[in-house]
Formats: structure tokens, sequence, C-alpha cells
């Protein structure tokens, strides 16, 4: 016989877990499923006090912030199923695949919060063992505290870039510098300030070009080189690095490919990362029984992630006649005010024009 | 790395750092908050931290933030509050003018003992001057961010941001 | 490799439970990967590619590259980056593809 639930949800990081309690707190039966064997996704692993304000528990670390997710879900029965990888979305299953067994579940809504993946950039040996996205070694490091690396090239200087070399400082490994393609730093400032009065240097206009090593030891050293402003190699500007691990924060992809699967309308906005599944304010896409939240919906941040969550929570509930309409309509205009309040600043306007974009086309629908 | 490697397009000592820092007389009364956070990001905890309701955001909470340097008593409460680690405190002994004090986040192993020698550091992780570490703060309140504060030639107060200790490589 | 002591995280001591990599006995604690095992341990090269038999080991760390996939109790293409580490697991390096069963 297939399992029902009311409401499934993909994912357990930020944005799932903010979903499920959103929903949950209605009175709908929640069950996350997340692929890995840890529940929390990436905010396990982020050891730095948040930004935001106080209704975003700002000034909190991210680690005890998913801390604070899980014990709302446990206070309204959410249930979380780890490792629990789900490998197709039809007309109203998911397919749910175990280590030791398939199931197929059936669900009168949908919240898809699978996340993002991280960039790879093409540089000459760029898959040798000891080049690592920034999110493996914060992993290592910070949620199973292995010092993955001795000396470390970072690339990059986005807000990643940025905090994970402070976090590799704060394991005691060295971080040889940070290159930046760009002219500029692409971080926030106050990010780039503790790593230079450190004495870690951030090149801009440099990248690598090249990682050394061998089949015994995997990375033993890097080349990188200035690049011009059309991010060709200037020649004679190459430099080698002595360093075991090579570091990439280049940025990353929405995991879009389950919603584009289950039949969802796509648009491709470079401002939020790329393929994204076309949705509404309320984080409802084409197909109204499937929402979507975080980093999916567009590469942004944690806290943006935990309150597209709750909208998307929120919004299933609404869709699926369960809790009070009305007070669920007022959740949702306050959460709608403080996305609007979070991104009203530089930093905001990619998000705030890519989700004007999606709007647009979703209107068109 | 070496010196020449080093090439900074992107200077962390802020050109308009001089307009704000408080007047000379001011911080010749009692130790001063410096808020080195010049980019409109969504981010307000400072406010909150601030006992005597000395530092403000404008509208939301995307606006640079604004200290009131009569209300800023120095106490550093706000020091370990800023996510960004972005703010210092500063002072001058009144009966010295020659002695300086800076206070600076630290989120390090093994936190410096007091009366220890360490080496200041400025913006760009430079030893500037020698420094005696004055206080150590931790508590439940600063959630493991360490408040240091330093001793150091007055000269040096605007300059000096990070240290390192002398055994330290 | 093991961080000892951390500004700001504690790493509780683990129960150690032993596997075997390339039928070599090796240390790992209850509750890791087995990615995060082998890297405590200083193993990088988790598998070798099909075409050129170049070195791979781990990228993404969360299920979502495919770089790390071991040979795992005889079962090839096992994410080692989100299966955790067993007792008496035997862990081998990939190569190629790997043969199912």
């Amino acid at each position: 016989m297939i399992r029902k639930v009311q409401m499934a949800v993909i994912g357990g990081g930020p944005a799932g877990l903010s979903a499920a309690v959103a929903a949950a707190s209605q009175g709908v039966t929640v069950e996350i499923f997340d692929d890995n064997f840890i529940p929390g996704g990436q905010l396990i692993k982020q050891t730095h006090k948040f930004f935001g304000a106080k209704q975003h528990l700002c000034g909190t670390r991210g680690m005890d912030i998913a801390q604070i997710l899980l014990d709302r879900c446990t206070q309204h029965n959410v249930i979380i199923n780890q490792q629990a990888t789900v490998t197709g979305v039809y007309a109203n299953t998911l397919g749910v695949l175990y280590p030791d067994k398939f199931e197929e579940v059936e669900f009168k809504s949908l919240v898809v919060a699978t996340g993002a993946s991280e960039n790879m950039i093409r540089f000459v040996n760029n898959e040798l063992p000891g080049i690592y996205g920034a999110g493996a070694i914060q992993t290592l490091m910070n949620v199973f505290g292995i010092r993955p690396a001795q000396n470390v090239l970072m690339v990059g200087s986005g807000n990643i870039g940025l905090i994970v070399s402070y976090q590799l400082k704060q394991a005691e490994v060295e971080v040889e510098c940070i290159v930046e393609a760009l002219p500029q730093v692409g971080g926030y400032q106050v990010h780039a300030s503790k790593i230079q009065r450190m004495g870690i240097p951030i090149l801009t206009n440099h990248t690598i070009i090249r990682a050394e090593g061998n089949e015994q030891e995997g990375v033993t050293g890097a080349i990188i080189s200035e690049i011009d402003k059309d991010f060709r190699p200037v020649p004679g500007t190459e430099k080698y690095l002595s360093v075991d691990t090579i570091c990439l924060a280049v940025g990353l992809t929405p995991l879009a490919d389950l919603l584009e699967q289950c039949g969802c309308k796509m648009t491709t906005i470079s401002e939020l990362g790329g393929r994204v599944a076309v949705h509404n304010h309320y984080m409802q896409t084409s197909r109204p029984d499937v929402f979507l939240a975080g980093d999916v919906s567009g590469i942004e941040e944690a806290v943006t992630a935990t309150l597209e969550g709750q909208l998307a929570g929120l919004a299933a509930a609404k869709y699926m006649n369960i809790g009070n309409p009305l007070i669920i309509q007022n959740k949702m205009n306050e959460i709608l005010i403080q996305l609007n309040e979070f991104r009203d600043g530089p930093f905001g306007e990619k998000a705030t024009y890519g989700s004007q974009r999606l709007l647009k086309e979703y209107s068109y629908e | 790395m070496s010196e020449d490697q080093n090439n900074l397009n992107h200077s962390t000592i802020p050109e308009f750092l001089t307009d704000i820092l408080p007047p000379e007389e001011r911080i010749l009364k009692r130790p001063v908050a410096i808020i080195e956070c010049f980019q409109e990001i969504p981010c307000n905890p400072c406010v909150d931290s601030c006992p005597q309701n000395a530092i403000s955001i404008d509208e939301g909470i995307n606006r640079i933030p604004q200290i009131d340097y009569d209300l800023c008593t120095g106490c550093t409460l706000c020091v370990p509050k800023c996510p960004g680690l972005a703010i210092f405190v500063v002072g001058v002994d009144k009966e010295d003018k020659t002695k300086g004090s800076v206070t600076i986040p630290y989120e390090f192993n093994d936190l410096p003992q007091i009366g220890e020698e360490v080496i200041g550091l400025n913006r760009q992780g430079k030893p500037v001057t020698p420094a005696v570490v004055k206080k150590v703060i931790v508590s439940k309140i600063t959630d493991k961010t360490a408040v240091i504060t330093l001793s150091l030639p007055s000269e040096f107060i605007h300059e000096v941001r990070f240290f390192k200790r002398q055994s330290s490589k | 490799m093991r961080i000892k002591k951390h500004p700001i995280l504690e790493f509780p001591v683990k129960k150690k439970i032993e596997f075997y990599f390339e039928d070599k006995k090796l240390e790992a604690r209850d509750g890791e990967s087995i990615a995060a095992a082998l890297i405590a341990n200083n193993i990088r090269i988790f598998r070798f590619s099909e075409k050129k038999q170049r070195p791979r080991g781990l990228y993404c760390a969360v299920g979502k590259c495919a770089s790390c996939l071991m040979e795992v109790d005889g079962k090839p293409n096992i994410m080692t980056c989100i299966t955790p580490v067993k007792q008496g697991m035997k862990v081998k390096r990939q190569k190629g593809r790997g043969d199912l069963i």
C-alpha cells in the first residue's frame, strides 16, 4: 500500500525545515525527505553569527539555528526521513530511495527545498583529489572535526569564499591567498576585512589556471595568474603556490531537476543562478500543488531561505484548505514584508530583480 | 606570500573613516566604539546590543548604522554582537595621552593572557606596533567571541585592528 | 588530522569503530561519513576514472557530484560523502564504472 502524507518536503535544510514547521503549525501532517544522514542541510556547518534582524535570529550562529529549527520540527511532530533520496515526482506521488528499500509516498502538496550545488570552473587538472567545493571543506571541518588541509588556495571572494577562509584559519589551516577573477571583492567588505587583517591577501583580477599534483597525493600545488578584463590569463604573471588543497567558492546553481521533471514551468535567470521554476510571491509553481523555497528558487542565503520556507509551508496549507485562511494570509503578508525589508539593500538587488522577472513570467500564465 | 604579490585593489582602510571618527576631545573623555561597517547589508544586531541606545539604523535593516558618540560609553558590549566583527572600541589615557587602547573581537584558539606582549596588526595584517593585552572577556553573552583589549601607543588606535602572539608564526 | 581544539565548536569524543580500506584496517568515529573517515586517515584518492584512470576524490560532500563514488561491501557507486561509516565496513577504491551484480 502507498503511504500517504498531506505535505511532503524534499530537503531538510533551512528552507525545508521552515516550510515543515510553518505548515505543521497550521495542523498539516508533514514529512521531510532528506538525502543526507544528518538533518539541517548547510546550516549545520555555519559556525559564524548570522546577519539579519532579531526576528531572523540574527547574531545566532548557523549551527545553532539548525538546532532551533529541528527542535521546532520535533514539537510539531514533523517526521524527518534521513538517507531518503527522492528519485522522481509524479502526479501525486514521490519515489523515495533508501539504502535498503524503495517506496512510493502519496502527497497532497509538495515543497521542493533541494538547495543548490556548487559550481566548477575550468582549469587544468580541476578534478584532482584535494580540490574541494567550499561546502565540502566546511563539512569536514565543522561537522566532522577533521582538518582537511595544511595550506589552501581559495578561489572566489564571494561571502562563501571569505567565510570559509576565516573558518579555515579558525581550524588552524593556512590560507595562502584568495584569488578573485573580478576587479573587486565579491562578498561583504566586513567579511573581507576579517580575512585581510589576518594578513591573507585577496588577489583581484586573478584566477587559478592549473592544479599540480599526482596519483598518490592528489593536489601538491597550484598555478595562479593575473587575468585581463576579458578574463584571459596575462602571460608572464603566472605564480606557483605550494598548497595541498584548492577550495572552490565560485558560486552555486539551483538544484531544480525535480521541479523540471515534475512538469513545473521553468525559466533561466542568471541573477538567480540559472534554471529556476517560475513561481509567485507565495512560492507556488505553475503546478498548483508544488511549492519551492530556498536556493532552489534562486541563489540567496539562509535567512531568506527560512522566510521563503515559511511562505511555502503556509501557502501549501492554504492550498489544501487546512488552517484558518485569514490567519495564514496575515502571516504570509508579514513574511513578505520581512523578505522585502531584508532585500532592500544593494546586496538584495539581484534577488529582487530575479523574483520580479519570475513574477512577470508567472502572470503570463 | 611575499609583499609584492599582495596586489590589493580592495583597500580595507576606508577612505571615509575620517568622516566617521569622533572628535579628538570625545576620544580623550572616555573610550568610544568605532563601527567600521560601510556597506548597506541586511543586519542590525548592533542596535539592540547597546544599553545606551547609542546605535541606530534608519528605516529597515539595510542602512548603515549610526552611532551617537555622546551616548556611547565605550562599554564594548556591541563588539562581540556584530556578526561582521566590524566594531572596535578605541580609547586614549587621560593622564598620559601617548597611551591608548583598542578593543578587538577575537575567535581563535589559545586566548592570550592578560599582560602578554603581542604584536598589533593593521587592517592588512602588517605588524605596526608592540601591544600589551589589558583585558580578555569571554562570557555567555559574547557567545564564544572573545573581546580583547590591547594597550598600545595612542598613535596606533585607528590603525591596529588585529594582533598576533609572539609565539605564532 | 582531527581537530582537537576549536574556538567555536566542540567535538565530543565519539565511539571509535574500525573499517577496512583496501583490506587495511583503519579507525573511524561513529556517526561520520565514509569520506570523512578516509580523509581523517589522510586518504584522498577514492577512485579512478573509467577512460583515463585519473584519480578522483571528495568534491561536493553533499551527494550531488559523483566524484566520491566507491565500492562499499562489494557494492559499487556508493556516495561515500552521504553514507555513514559502519563497524567492519569494507571500502575499496572503485575503478571505472563498477560492475553491477
